[in-house]
């Protein structure tokens, strides 16, 4: 069994598990921190962005300055921004069998591996995963596509010249793998590939291996899965939540008994405690729009929005805001806030319940009713009429490098009074704001990052008790800004393995049993003995009939009946003829009594020796031999044949046939 | 006894001596043996169950039931009851001549029956005998009876309760047996004592050299029980006899019974004569060197687990006449947790001197501290309110390391936050099992505002106020922290010496202020109400100390938090609306209102009184409004500007909103203000001592005429005279006090009330004797002076007054309408009973 790990990206994973006869890919995260190093597509043309100087080397030389822009003190490449793929070499990826998707966020990677690689297996993932990873796929093409820019840096990646580009440019990793966004019919490609399945659901993969998803508390339909055979059981553990938000709570009971246990996907911001970073986050949002300033918001179009929403909606009223307007700004931004209230069955047990009332399960219904809240797939059109200040902006990307986001830190970051709130944890919010600096706009960062912290970790590690715990390498040690926090890393018994980007793993247990089905016809056949109390033997002559990963025994073919010569050999009469079988014994012989009995039968002058294996009964006047051991017996006469045979059956009275 | 309830005795005996009638509870049962104390207190047992057979017939009809049929209950007050009538000899004899006492606390009687299973027999068993012990007869009787040898098994009852008491009583037969013996401790020495004594002692130092920590456990209880009751010459042979053996317990790995181990000690240290202590001897008897107490104490405090050591470390500290060195050594095992924790994040540790005498036994702390969280945290935060509570006795150490324990606390913080970077490795696993830990960071913030008093260098100083601004500024305090962080915050601000006015700029409280703002602006807008709660309250606290200081009016007008306060008195949350009340009011007082940028200062004055007017008549909540009445008395009080501009329309505003708030602690704050304008309209009551001086008045009160008529225009008496029969008693006793305080004043005034004008009074009358009957509803005529003048007089003002300082039960308690009940009980459950037929 062994795991090929292609993402270096804790909560981006990728990976490939193979089992028995499977190859299964597990999560097919995209890095997306790379466009940090990119220049910001702005929606409105900037003069700021649009004039800024080329970059040239120490020397003078200002061959790259078609590709590399100075602005704000930093080197950012003036290109179509590019991703970070999963690793395409370690494995060839044409021999994935079938991707299991645990969240929507973990899926955008899917086009580049579904539609280029030879991929022909299958995708599973549950519905608001399929759904919902749509939309991020959709806004982020839309993002991209609707800014389009005809350059395409390339001379940058050369490894001779990045050596020479400032930081972060030289130290960026695997570029020559990055790429550039996929369209909207790869997209569709893609999804197309993909089979929905339930929480629970039992899918077989090739008689094999059967797959189930549980659900893993994070976001709508998320879920976690296990991988297992008969006698073995893989459980891969990704983005999980213990925290009561909007989504069905996590299912813990299920992954027990497990060999090994993949986790990956806990909170990027350990120290953080999401109750508490919400409590900021409302505090700075009232502060600001009380004082006249406007809020912007950047977020993904789905996941904690529906939980900011929801506070804001208590909270509002409170802080007494409620006449400030609240704008949700993405392509895709009318299909989110509705699927959010379809998939009911998704929800945590508090909203299903609202379902039967019936009420929408998230109050932000009520806001876009109340006209609080409003939607807008873009700036232009309609939201330029509506648009009013003070208000708070929620909008895409949070790497504040494309989408609708560039524009407002364009428009507001100039105003001390705005602020600008950090949410999403994927993105250091320091490096986003980088080509915007000098910025006067407040800044407040307050990660919401409600996976699994450390803490919670060891509860379920010590409730679910894998055998081997398989995690990446970051969480092995504390995070390099506090190295001394000993507590911000898994600590388990045995120590956990683990794993980074391009290795591959051998995953420490050895699979011991494989299950056989028995006919009925044969097994009636079967004459059970017992030899132990509770423990029956039975000899068995089949046939083992192996197919799709399945074992059977079957009765062997009758003997075959004498047939003319003349008649040409068929198939069947390869199958060897069955023998008369000669009985199997089991038992041991007591030495003491079988001299006894030896004696009784007329032989004298017996002599024992004690071997290191067993013993050797001498029987000096027939000048025989008889070596007795735990697995075997030995009469050695010469040429005595009856003396033999009347020796073994001696023997054969003292053990069991069968 | 009166005659009422001696007639209802022999009832209540035969419903007891009944098993088939059940009494409802036991509370009565209680009542009754209280009052049976009180009566046999206050005369003679002999006499009352000779005038009473009744209650000898209970006792001996309890006895010759069979067992299995007295109801437990019923047995139990039987014992009780024999044991407080033979508490007197006289009758002790009498009960005896009929072997009554030996068949109820004899081996044959309870102790053997079943119903000894119940507890409840068996503590009644021991509360009989404990009252019966009173006198050298009921000695014998307890050494004959075997029931010394019964107490015995008893400490190991399996009710707490019991075994407790079983050793309370075998304390009080050692004192009884060796009453008269105090005399010349000498005779005591060697096989002198009392029988009974001798019997007592020989099973406790049996049970102290047992290997069983249950035994020495008790052993050890009823020697501190022994100690801390008396101090005689015995007692000290007692310990003499015994230390060995207690000191010997501490060379057992572990040491048995530790935490009554240090209890003993602590008891046997602070049992010295009382006398002794204040006539200003140096030291009791127990603490001459030759007792050895000090060595097992000083032995013990290095050999205990830390955790264990904390307690007796303390009661050492606290005690008046310890020698220096056990103190020096016990302020050193207090001191050791945050020496190691100073240690261990590399901060240098205070004043070497502290340190030398912490080094020993610190690797024990250290590893307690690393063992666990759960065990880390243990620790602390017990040492943490330790020192804590030792703070601010005369008893603490000279020495006091404020430095030491200041960089403790700030560093525990910091541990908290997460904000500190140890590199050692201790360090970092403190920091794990600290991180977020709110146990421990509401024991340091509470610990570091005890320490506000102490003398404190500034750069410790702005140390101090770094973290409790970083854990009021920290999104993952929790709200129990930040109001902990606030109070905290407000001890140093105003202990940091002197108010910020008064200082150079260099000093760090102005300057900490500007930072403190922008948090406090952020926690008033928290979603958590709880934290909203808590800033309010800070700031309202901070106002009334600082209000008058320029920096902060400054820093304070500049912020938003005024603005920020208005908006909370339309809080979701009612108890936020009652502080933002309460502070709004404070800043009000102050001046400190903001003003608006779209209306004037004077728009926004009148906006606040509206608005507080506003949530007192509307308000669906209580504690909102009862904060609008409190900060309204003091508006009038302190004469704030918006009502020393119209007193009478603010009172006429106010009184018929309060007068009729369901909520009686808004009814009584508005007799409060009443009380308050009446003293500034009539002057204030009259000084009962001649000497106090009295200021001279800045206007003389108007010609009191005039004042009663404004009072009846304002409807001032219409709401007294409704409050005099409010049915919550403390408003009815204000109205009292209110009337009582105006007859007193318009006395002068009866002049005008003519002789043959009573005839006025009697519609107020009737209508008060209707409001009386509870028809509240019935309105009051508007009323005159002169009706007033004669209602006020005619009413008996100081006898209701008395009744209404009577407490309310006064008149259900008595012996008399025990007795009913108990009786009115059992005949509403026989009826209950024919019912069910």
């Amino acid at each position: 069994m062994k795991l090929y790990c292609l993402s270096g990206h804790p909560t981006l994973p990728c990976n490939i598990l193979k089992f028995k006869s499977t190859t299964i890919m597990l999560d097919c995260g995209l890095d997306m921190t790379s466009t940090l190093n990119f220049l910001p597509l702005p929606l409105v043309q900037s003069p700021r962005l649009c004039n800024l100087p080329g970059w040239s080397l120490k020397d003078g030389n200002a061959f790259l300055d078609k590709e590399l822009k100075e602005c704000s003190g930093h080197v950012f490449v003036d290109s179509v921004p590019e991703f970070c793929l999963p690793e395409t070499e370690l494995i060839d990826l044409s021999t994935v069998d079938v991707i299991l998707i645990s969240n929507y966020h973990c899926m955008m990677a899917l086009p580049y591996i579904t539609e280029h690689t030879g991929f022909t297996g299958t995708v599973y993932a549950t519905e608001p995963t399929v759904q919902i990873g749509r939309l991020l796929m959709e806004e982020l093409v839309n993002f991209i596509e609707r800014v389009p820019k005809a350059q395409s840096a390339s001379l940058w990646k050369n490894k001779d010249i990045q050596r020479l580009l400032p930081s972060p440019l030289k130290d960026a990793v695997e570029v020559s793998t990055w790429r550039r966004c996929y369209t909207m019919q790869e997209v569709n490609s893609a999804l197309s590939k993909i089979q929905l399945v339930g929480y629970s659901q039992k899918i077989e993969l090739f008689g094999a291996v059967q797959v189930t998803p549980l659900s893993s508390g994070y976001a709508l339909g998320s879920s976690n899965w296990i991988i297992q055979s008969h006698y073995e059981k893989v459980s891969y553990v990704s983005g999980s939540s213990l925290l009561t938000t909007h989504p069905q709570p996590m299912d813990q009971t299920s992954l027990k008994n497990s060999d090994v246990l993949v986790l990956t996907g806990l909170t990027q911001i350990p120290t953080a405690n999401p109750d508490g970073m919400v409590g900021e986050f409302c505090s700075n949002l009232a502060l600001t729009v009380r004082n006249g300033g406007n809020v912007l918001v950047p977020c993904y179009p789905s996941g904690v929005i529906y939980d900011l929403l929801e506070c804001l909606y208590q909270y509002i009223d409170s802080a007494g805001l409620s006449s400030i307007p609240f704008y949700f700004i993405s392509p895709v931004a009318n299909s989110s806030l509705e699927f959010s209230q379809i998939f009911a069955e998704w929800l945590c047990h508090n909203k299903q319940s609202k379902v039967y009332l019936p009420e929408p399960p998230f109050p932000h219904a009520e806001l876009i009713q109340t006209n609080k809240l409003k939607h807008y797939p873009s700036i232009h059109g309609d939201f330029s009429n509506d648009f009013r200040q003070p208000c708070v902006v929620f909008t895409g990307h949070p790497s504040l490098r494309f989408g609708d986001v560039v524009h407002f830190m364009e428009l507001w970051g100039k105003s001390s009074l705005n602020t600008v709130i950090f949410t999403e944890p994927d993105f250091s919010y320091l490096e986003a704001l980088a080509p915007y600096q000098p910025l006067a706009m407040k800044c407040i960062y307050c990660p919401i990052d409600t996976r699994l912290n450390f803490i919670q970790v060891s509860k379920l590690l010590k409730e679910v008790q894998p055998l081997h715990v398989v995690c990446p390498e970051q969480y092995t040690q504390p995070p390099p800004a506090q190295s001394h926090r000993m507590d911000l890393m898994i600590d388990c018994q045995p120590p956990p393995m683990s794993y980074r980007r391009a290795e591959v793993l051998a995953l420490p247990f050895k699979r011991r049993y494989e299950k056989i089905e028995i006919m009925p016809e044969l097994a009636d056949s079967l004459v059970p003995m017992e030899i132990k109390p509770g423990i029956s033997l039975a000899t068995v002559s089949a046939v083992l009939h192996t197919k799709d990963n399945k074992h059977v025994l079957q009765p062997p073919p009758r003997p075959a009946q004498p047939t003319s010569g003349k008649k040409r050999k068929r198939v069947s009469d390869d199958v060897p003829d069955c023998q008369v079988l000669k009985p199997l014994l089991s038992g041991s012989i007591p030495v003491e009594q079988f001299v006894q009995t030896l004696e009784k039968h007329g032989f004298s002058d017996i002599k024992v020796e004690d071997t290191a294996k067993g013993h050797i009964v001498l029987l000096q006047e027939a000048e025989t031999l008889i070596q007795i051991e735990e697995d075997s017996t030995h009469i050695i006469c010469d040429n005595d044949e009856m003396l033999r045979v009347r020796l073994r059956d001696l023997v054969l009275k003292f053990l069991q046939k069968f | 006894m009166d005659p009422e309830c001696a007639r209802l005795l022999p009832a209540l005996c035969a419903v007891l001596a009944d098993p088939s009638q059940a009494v409802a509870d036991d509370t009565c049962l209680e009542k009754l043996l209280d009052w049976f104390k009180t009566v046999t207190e206050a005369g003679s047992s002999l006499l009352l169950l000779q005038e009473n057979p009744c209650l000898v017939d209970l006792l001996t009809h309890v006895l010759d039931l069979k067992p299995q049929n007295v109801s437990p209950r019923v047995l139990s007050f039987s014992l009780c009851l024999a044991g407080t009538f033979a508490a007197q000899e006289d009758c002790f004899e009498y009960l005896q001549q009929g072997q009554l006492l030996l068949g109820l606390f004899g081996e044959a009687g309870p102790l053997s029956w079943a119903a000894w299973s119940v507890p409840i027999v068996r503590s009644g068993w021991i509360r009989g005998l404990r009252s019966l012990a009173q006198h050298p007869s009921a000695l014998h009787f307890l050494g004959d009876s075997g029931a010394v040898d019964a107490l015995f098994s008893l400490q190991g009852d399996s009710s707490l309760f019991v075994a407790s008491a079983a050793s309370q009583l075998l304390v009080h037969i050692l004192a009884l047996s060796m009453q008269g013996k105090a005399a010349g401790s000498s005779s005591l020495q060697g096989s002198a004592w009392p029988a009974c004594a001798q019997k007592i002692v020989d099973h406790v130092e049996a049970c102290l050299c047992s290997t069983a920590a249950p035994q020495v456990t008790q052993a050890l209880n009823v020697l501190t029980t022994t100690f801390g009751r008396c101090h005689n010459p015995w007692t000290e042979v007692l310990w003499g006899q015994l230390g060995p053996l207690v000191a010997h317990l501490l060379e057992n790995e572990p040491i048995p019974a530790a935490h009554s181990l240090v209890d003993l000690l602590l008891s046997v240290a602070r049992s010295g004569p009382r006398d002794m202590a204040v006539g200003g001897s140096s030291s009791p008897v127990f603490a001459s060197a030759d007792c050895g107490l000090w060595e097992t104490t000083a032995r013990m405090l290095s050999c205990l687990s830390p955790s264990q050591a904390g307690p007796l470390a303390l009661g050492t500290l606290k005690l008046q006449n310890c020698p220096q060195a056990l103190r020096s050594q016990a302020f050193g095992v207090l001191l050791q947790p945050l020496v190691c924790i100073l240690r261990a994040t590399a901060q240098a540790p205070g004043p070497p001197g502290v340190l030398d005498e912490t080094t020993e036994g610190s690797s024990m702390t250290v590893d307690t501290l690393l063992s666990s969280k759960s065990a880390c945290v243990g620790l602390l935060c017990q040492t943490l309110a330790h020192l804590e509570e030792l703070q601010p006795l005369p008893q603490r150490p000279l020495h006091w390391p404020q430095t030491l324990l200041v960089e403790a606390a700030v560093i525990i913080l910091k541990l908290c936050e997460g904000s500190v970077a140890p590199s050692s490795s201790e360090g970092g696993r403190l920091c794990g099992a600290l991180a977020g830990c709110v146990r421990v960071q509401r024991a340091a913030l509470d610990f570091l505002g005890t320490l506000s008093q102490g003398a404190t260098s500034q750069e410790l100083m702005l140390q101090v106020f770094a973290v409790l601004l970083e854990t009021l500024e920290s999104p993952a305090s929790s709200p129990t922290v930040l109001k902990k962080a606030f109070q905290a915050t407000l001890r140093w601000l105003l202990d940091s010496s002197l108010p910020p006015s008064s200082l150079d700029l260099g000093l760090p409280a102005p300057l900490f202020l500007k930072e403190l703002f922008p948090v406090l602006q952020k926690r008033l807008c928290s979603p958590c109400w709880e934290v909203r709660d808590s800033a309010l309250e800070f700031l309202t606290h901070l106002t009334a100390c600082w209000g008058g200081e320029a920096d902060f009016r400054e820093v304070l007008l500049a912020s938003e938090v005024p603005k920020l306060t208005w908006q909370l008195l339309r809080d979701p949350e009612s108890y936020v609306r009652a502080s933002a009340v309460t502070a709004m009011g404070r800043l009000s007082s102050q001046g400190l209102q903001a003003a608006s940028e779209s209306s004037g200062h004077l728009e926004v004055q009148q906006g606040l009184v509206g608005e507080l007017l506003h949530i007192l008549s509307v308000d669906s909540e209580g504690f909102p409004r009862r904060a609008v009445a409190r900060v309204f008395t003091e508006w009038l009080r302190d004469s704030h500007a918006d009502v020393a501009r119209d007193t009478e329309w603010f009172v006429a505003t106010v009184l018929p909103m309060v007068s009729r708030d369901l909520d009686w602690e808004v009814r009584a704050q508005g007799l409060e203000l009443v009380q308050v304008f009446l003293a500034q309209t009539l002057g204030q009551s009259s000084p009962h001592c001649p000497y106090v001086v009295t200021l001279p008045k800045a206007s003389p009160p108007s010609p009191l005429p005039e004042v009663l008529r404004t009072l009846c225009q304002l409807q001032v008496f219409d709401f007294a005279f409704r409050a005099l029969f409010d049915c919550d008693r403390p408003v009815a006793q204000k109205a009292c006090d209110l009337l009582l305080f105006l007859k007193d004043k318009t006395a002068p005034c009866s002049g005008l009330q003519e002789p043959g004008e009573s005839s006025d009074v009697t519609s107020v009358e009737a209508t008060l004797q209707r409001w009386q009957a509870g028809e509240q509803g019935q309105p009051l005529s508007t009323l005159e002076p002169k009706e007033v003048l004669a209602a006020l007089r005619s009413m008996d003002l100081e006898g209701l007054q008395s009744r209404l300082a009577e407490s309310s039960d006064h008149v259900e308690k008595s012996p008399q309408s025990l007795l009913q009940d108990v009786l009115a009980t059992v005949a509403v459950l026989e009826e209950n009973v024919a019912d069910c037929y």
